[in-house]
């Protein structure tokens, strides 16, 4: 636990200094059209991965930081 | 395909799944129905309904004769609201069983700073259940939880996305499955061993942190891989990886091909057999507590069935996913088996297959 909060601090700080110290984004938005292709997108079919995600967390020791923003569903 | 899109309202959709899974002795299927829709410029609303119907018998119940549940109900609302590039969330699940209810609210904001380069999100989810035991009516236990979530999502090249993601879960009340036993060794006893009900500490804290990634391929297609640590005060450490691959290259055909890697370590006060009844203050034989190591390849095919718009849709999509999901437990034993003397049965494993078929369509 305290190696994650220790991990967690280290990267909020570098992501305070990138973001301060003038460096500029490197990917323009009209780079950007593979990213933009549904095939990249972390929850493609918001249903099924919620129902595969709810198996695993039934069967799991472990849960949380599985990934889908949004609504989440609390659930455990 | 257009640019990466600035902050934006999630995209309106109907999902109409139906959901199977066999394994470990037990059948569980249902349906699970989604619509999101916008609402003007800035708001969305999306609906879910899913159904769980299980029957069948597990190891638990074939050991201990304990009964299971049969059919859960879930249902989920949420509103978003964009304004910029921040999105507010706010939603609400309601689960019920025949002796568990569940109830919970989520607020979430994510934020786009640098460009839309980062993508900084936040979530709490608060839940109070209701637990009961088929028959038993005087039997009523709650349960809290609280959740805390952060994500930073990270445009890395021009063809790679990266997230980072922490979540910390806090559980207050009753944790125990009501059902379930712990054995003890009982020389009394004809087979060697008794049963007792389980106990577990009122309080579970965890926290874990996943890094997953995503890399566009020169053709139209994409790696992926994940990897999240998980550990808790219960004394469980877990990891898990996923590595999977995307083909879209064939006309109107999506092929997704994955590879999933579970392991854990056991909770502090697990036991396959304690030495004498009451051994300890918490007790518990949850498989799913326990040590073991699980493996899941999944394939799935993805069908494009219109382009132009149909009725009311642009476009919709006929999916079909396969998992095959294995676990070998270290320590948990199969009871069913009869050993010479307690403790000596073989460990127990299990293979399920998990089939989803679902329409997407798109408004």
């Amino acid at each position: 636990m305290a190696r994650l909060i220790r991990c967690l601090i280290v990267l909020g700080m570098l992501a305070s200094v990138s973001a301060c110290s003038g460096v500029q984004p490197w990917v323009q938005p009209y780079e950007r059209d593979r990213l933009a292709d549904p095939i990249m997108s972390f929850e493609r079919d918001p249903v099924s991965a919620a129902y595969l995600q709810k198996l695993y967390d039934i069967r799991e020791g472990a849960r949380g930081a599985s990934g889908g923003s949004g609504g989440g569903c609390g659930c455990n | 395909m257009g640019d990466a899109p600035a902050a934006v309202l999630p995209e309106e959709r109907m999902d109409v799944l139906y959901h199977y899974y066999d394994g470990g002795g037990i059948t569980v299927e249902g349906p699970s129905v989604l619509v999101r829709k916008q609402l003007g410029e800035s708001f969305s609303v999306q609906g879910k309904y899913h159904v769980d119907t299980i029957s069948g018998a597990s190891i638990d119940v074939i050991t201990t004769a304990s009964p299971y549940r049969e059919e859960r109900t879930e249902l989920a609302g949420t509103l978003d609201y964009l304004r910029g590039d921040t999105l507010l969330s706010l939603g609400v699940v309601a689960s019920d069983e025949n002796d568990y209810k569940g109830r919970s609210f989520n607020i979430g904001v994510s934020q786009e700073v640098f460009a839309a380069m980062t993508t900084l999100s936040m979530g709490y989810v608060r839940g109070s259940d209701e637990i009961g035991r088929s028959g038993d009516p005087e039997f009523s236990e709650e349960l809290d939880r609280h959740s805390w979530r952060l994500g930073v999502t990270q445009v890395v090249t021009r063809n790679m996305l990266a997230e980072l993601a922490f979540e910390t879960i806090t559980d207050k009340g009753f944790l125990n499955n009501p059902y379930r036993q712990v054995r003890y060794l009982d020389p009394e006893s004809s087979r060697g061993y008794g049963f007792q009900a389980e106990v577990y500490p009122r309080r579970r804290t965890s926290s874990a942190v996943a890094l997953r990634a995503r890399y566009h391929l020169p053709y139209r297609a994409a790696v992926h891989a994940e990897y999240r640590y998980f550990s808790d005060d219960w004394g469980i450490d877990a990891h898990s990886t996923r590595v999977g691959y995307t083909h879209a290259t064939l006309p109107r055909v999506i092929l997704d091909l994955q590879y999933r890697y579970y392991t854990q370590g056991a909770a502090d006060f697990w036991s396959d057999l304690y030495p004498f009844r009451s051994a300890q203050n918490f007790l518990a034989r949850d498989k799913e507590l326990s040590r073991y190591d699980s493996h899941s390849v999944r394939m799935g095919v993805s069908y494009e069935l219109f382009t132009a718009r149909w009725a009311m849709f642009e476009r919709g999509a006929v999916n079909f996913t396969y998992d095959w999901i294995t676990a070998d437990y270290r320590d948990f034993r199969d009871l069913r088996v009869n050993a010479e003397s307690p403790g000596d049965e073989p460990t127990y494993s299990l293979s399920a297959n998990v089939f989803q078929l679902f329409f997407s369509f798109w408004f």
